[in-house]
């Protein structure tokens, strides 16, 4: 249906370009602020929106007094080898439940998906004496082995998916043709699943990127936190004087996320679709 | 190379034994569950039953455990802090799902007309739901500011105000400001979740609504609401879910501030439980959300089933 301008510019631009400026307003105020020298941030006569002298102060704040190169190496470790656990087990356990034949293969089906309806904020109590008992409070490995905990089952779930959609015939052909169950699940359906594979994988590894709750809990020293907790707990200091390092971290924080996004926009938007339309 | 060599024969055979075995589809679907079900098992589960043993008793960090019943359920309820954190978390839950619903909605189908830049625009408009919510409601945590934020700044500019508001200082503009800052995170996912459903929804049902005379409005009504529902649904709980049990966006705006005023359930039971320590009234503070998000999830599961 074709639309009049007058139409068109109140039925799309003017209410895209309102959405665009309120989505994207607090990215360009955390670049700003990283950004402008302390003489303009505290200065409340100037026009906050522009910055006149840029500089890298904040920044240099931040990678020699503080410990966010450390904080980065955490979380990188933690949300790489989470991923990776949590992608194995996915597709392992998503096959099964996908294409086998087995007792008990649909209560788990419904068990996967009611555990990935259980936020962590439920469970950090009792998840942390079990940290605790088992050692590994302040180490990365608490995060490691307790983020899966949401990782399996969103990925489960979203692989059960995609296996589903590839058509039984193929891996049968292959097993008539000599090879076993396991040989097809591997050369024959993992490649074709890839798409959704990496899908769950970025997710995953976002998903871990971002984690609060539990890496607030479970890793209380300064010096082993991951990004989102080191520059929240640690650059939030009594004196409000710590604007630019803060944003620094913020915007530091945020850009490997968006680097991986802006490669994969689409396989996101099937992520995060997944659970919603085919569920 | 010398792959000329044979294996010894008793392990070829319990190799090849080891290898039917895993034809059946039983036991391949269990050795293939088997590690998620431990993960599962070990990291949720037993903290599940551990979380209930922990809020029936007098349980606090390096000590004896002692039973006592329901008191760590029934005595937060008589505090004026406990009964604030409810009443919060219900206006937080039902104020910014609906703000997420009806905006989500309006971007959703503002996004179903074809434009240029159309990949791009979609892309940015994700970014508050991808980018760590931590860091990005920091960026919100200024923009709060009194003194130097840029919201302020606006209203003083405009004369609005003649001096700033305390955004995050006052408890109602607080709550008021931790709502706004979830709504603009969880717009993004409901518009690209219900543009996925509406992109599903034939062209000819609206051109033929259109020949009987339907307006817009009565379009919107009797084609896009029902061919919609099932996405809305899923939509829907999974967004009260994340949102009545969200800890981060509250803990980093105010931690429970000023006063205690504005405490969630989940920065209530960090609170009593983790800082405090005390483990049993903290776990029950957890726990009381179960029973609420079950109904909802079994109330929309039903729903959603029968359709």
């Amino acid at each position: 249906m074709r639309q009049r301008p007058l139409e068109r510019f109140f039925l799309l631009h003017l209410p895209l370009c309102l959405f665009l400026i309120v989505t994207l307003f607090p990215f360009y105020w955390m670049f700003i602020t990283a950004i402008k020298p302390n003489a303009e941030l505290y200065n409340v006569r100037m026009n906050p929106f522009l910055v006149l002298k840029p500089t890298l102060d904040h920044f240099r704040y931040l990678m020699q007094e503080t410990l966010f190169l450390t904080w980065a190496y955490n979380t990188f470790y933690v949300s790489v080898l989470s991923t990776a656990i949590s992608l194995l087990i996915g597709i392992m356990a998503g096959y099964a439940l996908a294409r086998l034949r087995f007792k008990g293969a649909s209560v788990m089906a419904v068990g996967i998906f009611v555990t990935y309806l259980i936020p962590p904020t439920l469970l950090f109590i009792p998840l942390a004496d079990v940290v605790r008992a088992l050692g590994l409070l302040d180490s990365p490995w608490a995060l490691i082995l307790t983020y899966p905990t949401f990782l399996i089952p969103f990925s489960t779930w979203l692989l059960m998916g995609y296996f589903k959609t590839i058509p039984r015939e193929l891996e049968e052909c292959a097993m008539i043709d000599g090879a076993t169950r396991f040989q097809a699940m591997i050369k024959i359906i993992l490649p074709l699943a890839l798409p959704g594979i990496l899908s769950a994988g970025i997710f995953a590894f976002t998903l871990s990127w971002n984690e609060f709750i539990y890496a607030l809990v479970f890793l209380p020293s300064s010096d082993i936190k991951t990004i989102p907790v080191g520059v929240v707990s640690e650059l939030i200091r009594g004196d409000v004087f710590v604007g630019g390092p803060l944003m620094a971290g913020a915007l530091l924080g945020s850009v490997p996320v968006a680097i991986i996004y802006s490669f994969f926009v689409e396989y996101y938007v099937a992520g995060l679709t997944a659970g919603a339309v085919k569920g | 190379m010398t792959s000329g060599v044979a294996l010894p024969k008793e392990r070829v055979q319990t190799r090849v034994k080891w290898l039917t075995y895993l034809e059946h589809d039983r036991a391949l679907g269990y050795a293939l569950v088997a590690p998620a079900l431990l993960i599962l098992t070990l990291f949720l589960a037993y903290p599940f039953s551990l979380g209930l043993r922990m809020s029936l008793s007098h349980w606090l960090v390096g000590q004896e455990p002692t039973f006592v019943g329901l008191r760590n359920f029934i005595r937060p309820a008589d505090s004026p802090i406990f009964t604030r954190t409810v009443q919060n978390t219900f206006i937080y839950t039902a104020a910014a799902t609906g703000l997420k619903l009806g905006f989500g909605m309006a971007l959703a189908l503002v996004l179903t007309h074809t434009f240029r830049g159309k990949g791009l625009v979609r892309a940015a408009c994700l970014l508050p739901w991808i980018l760590p919510a931590a860091l990005s409601t920091l960026a919100w945590l200024w923009m709060f500011d009194a003194m130097f934020g840029v919201i302020n700044w606006c209203l003083r500019y405009l004369g609005l105000v003649q001096r700033g508001m305390n955004w995050l200082g006052d408890p109602a503009l607080a709550m008021l400001s931790i709502i706004v800052v979830d709504t603009w995170r969880g717009v993004p996912f409901f518009a690209i979740s219900l543009l996925a459903g509406l992109q599903t929804i034939s062209q000819e049902l609206y051109e033929a609504a259109t020949i009987d005379g339907a307006n817009a409005a009565q379009r919107f009504r009797y084609i896009t609401v029902p061919m919609l529902k099932p996405v809305l649904l899923v939509v829907l709980l999974f967004s009260i879910i994340w949102t009545f049990t969200d800890f981060q966006l509250a803990y980093v705006l105010t931690r429970g501030g000023p006063a205690n005023s504005t405490h969630l359930f989940a920065t209530l039971a960090y609170r009593v439980g983790i800082v405090s320590g005390q483990r049993g009234e903290g776990a029950a503070i957890s726990l009381t959300m179960f029973p609420i998000l079950g109904i909802v999830a079994v109330v929309l599961l039903l729903y959603l089933r029968r359709e």
